[in-house]
C-alpha cells in the first residue's frame, strides 16, 4: 500500500505529461482551441441565466440574486466532480491496451482524469471571477484563504471515488450505467440550483450526509454569500471523510490491480 | 548473478464468458482473488510450474508452439499480471517490446508521444530529452516528428514505437516477436541495435517463433510445451529437438490424412479419357486410369523398413507399391515423381525412361523404388506414383496423393541438396561450418 503510493509519486512526471496531453488532445483540431475551457463555462452560465431569469423568473429568494451567479459557484465544481467520475469509470477500459501490454501503474489513469478535470475547473475560475467583479459581489479576502482548502478537499474526495469506480467498472461494467443516473440524482441532492436553506428541515439531514453538499455550500459561502465563512467545521469533517474515501479507493484499487490486465 | 529468476510459476486464467471472476461486489472487495472457488473446467492453466534462471548479460530465448505459454511467461516477467503461484524475480529496470507504440495518442504530435511513451517505460523527462534526437534519428522521422501520430503510416508508427522502446536502455529487455520492423534496411538497423545491446552486457528475454533469431542471438533456449518446460539448454540442441517434435506431429497428421490409400477410392475415374495420355501440367490432385492394373497400396519406408512419413534429409527412403493386375498385361511402365510445395517436380522417372525392354504382369506384385539418399531440403513433398502404358495411357495414376515430410536443421534453399563440403585455403578462415550431413538419423520415425 505504502509502496504503491510511493510508486504514484515516482510517476508524477508521467502524470503531469499525461494531463498536458489530455488537455492538448482535447482541443486539437478545434478553431478556438484552449479558449473552449473558458467558453464552455461561459456558455453554461448563459444557459442557466436564460432559464432562471427569462423562463422561470422569481423562482428563488432575493438573497440569491443574481441567481445565475449563485448557481455558477456550484456548477463549476460540480462539473469537475461529475465529469471526472464519469470519465474515470471508463478510463481503464478504453486504455486497456496500455494495461495489457505495458508495465504501467494503472492508477495513473484515473488520477490523470481527475487532474485534467481540475485544470478545466481552474480555467473556469477567471470567468467566475470576472462575473463576481461585474456584479460587484463583495468577497472577503480572509474567506478567499479557504478557497484552496475547499479545492484540495474536493480533489481528495474525487480522487478516492475515481480510483474506486475505475477499478470496479473493470469487473462490473454495470457501474458505468448506474453511475450516470446516480450522478443525476446526486446533482439534485446537492444544493446547486437551490440554496441549502430552502430545503425542508425533514430532508436536510439527508442533504447533510452528502459530502458534496458541504463542499458546494463552502464554495457558495466563500464566493457568493456575504458574511464570514461559517461552514468550516463541517468542511473539515468532510475533509477527514475525503481522506478515508481516498484510502478506501486506493486500497480497493491496489487489491484489484493484478486482475485488471486480464479483465479490461 | 541472475537477472531473472522464475521459480515454479503457475498461471491460471479464467475461461471467459463462463462465470464472472467476482460474482458480487462483496467478493471483489473482500477476497481480492476469486480464482479459488472456480471449478477446474472454468479455468485454464497457461503455465504449470515453470522454473528457470536467466543470468545477467545473457540472451535467453523461449520457443514453443502457439498456446504453450510463452507470452504469458513474458508478461509475468514484465510485471503485467501476477503469477497464480510461484515467484518471479527481476533485477534491474525492465522494458518490454510487446506491442510497439501501445499508448500513443493519435491526436498529438510524435514529439509529445515519444516523451510520454518513454516516461511510461520508466524514464524521466530529462532522460528523454537527452535521448530524443537519437530516437527520432533512429526512427528516420525527422520531418514528421511534429505531425500528429494519426497521420503516420503503420510503418512510421512501428518505427517510432520500436525506437522509443529500444532507447529506454533497460537492464532487462523483454521481446515478444517484434525484434525488427520495417523494410530490409530498417530491419538491419533493429538487429544491429539489438546486437549492440547484447554487447553492452544487457539481459534479453526473447519470445519468438523465429528459430533463426534464437540460434543467432541466444545463449540459452527454453522450450515450453503446454505450460511446462520441455527442454532447457543450448539453443541448437533445443531447436533441433523442437523441430523434430513439430515434424513428428505433422507426420502423424499426414499419416492420418493420406491414410496410405489401400482400397479407398478404388474405381474412381477422373474425367480424362482412359486411353489418352494425360497432360500432367493441367491435372491437380487425383486418381484415374483404366484399372487393368491397380495400385492398391502405397507406403513409404525408412531405412529400417518401417512405414514413415517423416524423413531427415539424407535418409534412405523406399516407396513400395502393392499392385494387382485384373488381367494379364504386357505393356506396362512404373513411374514415380516427387514434387515440392510449389509444385516443382524435383525428380521424376519411370521404368521405360530407364530402358526397360520386356514388361509383363499377371496377378499381384510389389514394386519398390529405393532412394539411397533423399537429398532434399526441408519441406513437405507430394509424390506421384503410376503404372501406365508406354504411350502414357494410365492403368492407375495417383497424382499428388501421397505426402512425405523432409526435415532438416539447415536452412539452405533450392530444390535439392547435393552432397557437398566447403574447404578454404590461403588467407581465408571460416570456422564452425557443419557438414551438411544430418547429425542424428536415429530418431526418424514419427
Amino acid at each position: 500500500m505504502v509502496q504503491s503510493l510511493r510508486h504514484v509519486v515516482r510517476y508524477r512526471g508521467l502524470v503531469a505529461s499525461l494531463v498536458a496531453r489530455e488537455l492538448k488532445a482535447r482541443y486539437r483540431g478545434s478553431v478556438l482551441g484552449f479558449f473552449w475551457s473558458f467558453v464552455n463555462p461561459l456558455l453554461l452560465l448563459l444557459v442557466y441565466t436564460f432559464v432562471f431569469t427569462v423562463v422561470l423568473p422569481g423562482a428563488h429568494p432575493d438573497e440569491l440574486q443574481p441567481f445565475a451567479l449563485f448557481m455558477f459557484c456550484g456548477i463549476l465544481p460540480w462539473t469537475w466532480f461529475s465529469s471526472s467520475l464519469l470519465e474515470s469509470s471508463t478510463v481503464l477500459i478504453t486504455s486497456g491496451n496500455l494495461i495489457r501490454k505495458v508495465l504501467f501503474p494503472a492508477e495513473v489513469l484515473p488520477i490523470v482524469t481527475v487532474l485534467a478535470g481540475a485544470v478545466h475547473f481552474c480555467l473556469g475560475l477567471p470567468i467566475l471571477a470576472a462575473f463576481l467583479f461585474y456584479y460587484g459581489v463583495p468577497v472577503a479576502p480572509t474567506d478567499l484563504l479557504w478557497f484552496p482548502v475547499i479545492v484540495l478537499i474536493q480533489l481528495v474526495l474525487t480522487l478516492g471515488l475515481a480510483l474506486l469506480l475505475s477499478a470496479l467498472t473493470v469487473h462490473f461494467r454495470d457501474v458505468r450505467d448506474l453511475l450516470s443516473n446516480l450522478l443525476t440524482l446526486w446533482f439534485f441532492g446537492t444544493p446547486i440550483i437551490y440554496a441549502a436553506s430552502q430545503v425542508p428541515p425533514r430532508v436536510r439531514f439527508i442533504l447533510n450526509l452528502n459530502p458534496m453538499t458541504h463542499v458546494v455550500v463552502s464554495y457558495q459561502e466563500v464566493l457568493f454569500t456575504t458574511g464570514t465563512f461559517s461552514q468550516w467545521p463541517s468542511l473539515l469533517l468532510v475533509g477527514a471523510v475525503s481522506m478515508v474515501v481516498f484510502l478506501v479507493g486506493f486500497v480497493v484499487f491496489d487489491r484489484l490491480r493484478d486482475t485488471l490486465a486480464e479483465e479490461v | 548473478m541472475n537477472a531473472i529468476e522464475v521459480r515454479d510459476v503457475r498461471k491460471t486464467y479464467r475461461r471467459f464468458h463462463r462465470r464472472r471472476q467476482f460474482a458480487t461486489l462483496k467478493s471483489a472487495l473482500l477476497s481480492g482473488k476469486g480464482l479459488g472457488d472456480l471449478r477446474p473446467d472454468e479455468t485454464f492453466d497457461a503455465l504449470r510450474g515453470v522454473s528457470f534462471d536467466v543470468p545477467a548479460g545473457s540472451t535467453f530465448g523461449i520457443i514453443g508452439r502457439n498456446g504453450s505459454g510463452k507470452s504469458s511467461m513474458l508478461k509475468l516477467v514484465a510485471g503485467i499480471g501476477r503469477a497464480t503461484s510461484g515467484v518471479v524475480t527481476v533485477h534491474g529496470r525492465v522494458s518490454a517490446l510487446i506491442e510497439l507504440g501501445a499508448g500513443f495518442h493519435p491526436e498529438i504530435s510524435g514529439r509529445d508521444n515519444v516523451f510520454i511513451n518513454g516516461m511510461m517505460l520508466g524514464l524521466t523527462r530529462r532522460e528523454m530529452s537527452a535521448r530524443f534526437d537519437e530516437i527520432v534519428a533512429f526512427a528516420e522521422l525527422e520531418d514528421f516528428i511534429d505531425a500528429p501520430v494519426k497521420t503516420y503510416s503503420s510503418g512510421m508508427y512501428m518505427r517510432l514505437g520500436f525506437a522509443v522502446a529500444i532507447h529506454v536502455d533497460p537492464d532487462v529487455l523483454l521481446v515478444d516477436e517484434v525484434l525488427a520492423v520495417g523494410d530490409e534496411a530498417f530491419t538491419h538497423k533493429c538487429l544491429d541495435k539489438f546486437a549492440e545491446f547484447k554487447r553492452r552486457g544487457r539481459t534479453v528475454l526473447l519470445v519468438t517463433h523465429s528459430l533463426d533469431m534464437v540460434t543467432r542471438f541466444c545463449d540459452q533456449a527454453l522450450w515450453l510445451d503446454g505450460g511446462l518446460v520441455k527442454m532447457l539448454g543450448d539453443p541448437r540442441r533445443v531447436i533441433d529437438a523442437y523441430l523434430l517434435d513439430v515434424a513428428g506431429a505433422e507426420g502423424r497428421a499426414l499419416a492420418e490424412a493420406s491414410g496410405t490409400g489401400s482400397g479407398r477410392g478404388a474405381g474412381t475415374t477422373a474425367s480424362a479419357s482412359v486411353d489418352e495420355p494425360v497432360d500432367m501440367s493441367k491435372v491437380l490432385e487425383g486418381r484415374w486410369g483404366s484399372k487393368e492394373i491397380e495400385i492398391v497400396a502405397v507406403e513409404f519406408l525408412d531405412r529400417d523398413r518401417q512405414p514413415a512419413h517423416l524423413f531427415r534429409s539424407g535418409d534412405a527412403v523406399e516407396i513400395r507399391l502393392r499392385v494387382r493386375a485384373h488381367q494379364p498385361v504386357t505393356d506396362l511402365v512404373f513411374g514415380v515423381g516427387i514434387f515440392n510445395a510449389d509444385g516443382v517436380c524435383c525428380y521424376g522417372t519411370n521404368t521405360d525412361l530407364e530402358g526397360a525392354t520386356l514388361t509383363e504382369m499377371r496377378g499381384e506384385g510389389e514394386a519398390r523404388f529405393t532412394i539411397s539418399r533423399l537429398d532434399l531440403i526441408d519441406g513437405t513433398y507430394k509424390v506421384d506414383v503410376a503404372v501406365h502404358r508406354k504411350n502414357g495411357a494410365p492403368y492407375d495414376y495417383h497424382r499428388l496423393r501421397h505426402t512425405l515430410r523432409v526435415v532438416s536443421s539447415s536452412k539452405d534453399t533450392g530444390v535439392f541438396r547435393p552432397p557437398h563440403e566447403w574447404s578454404f585455403s590461403g588467407g581465408i578462415t571460416i570456422a564452425g561450418l557443419e557438414p551438411p550431413r544430418e547429425r542424428d538419423t536415429t530418431a526418424t520415425r514419427p
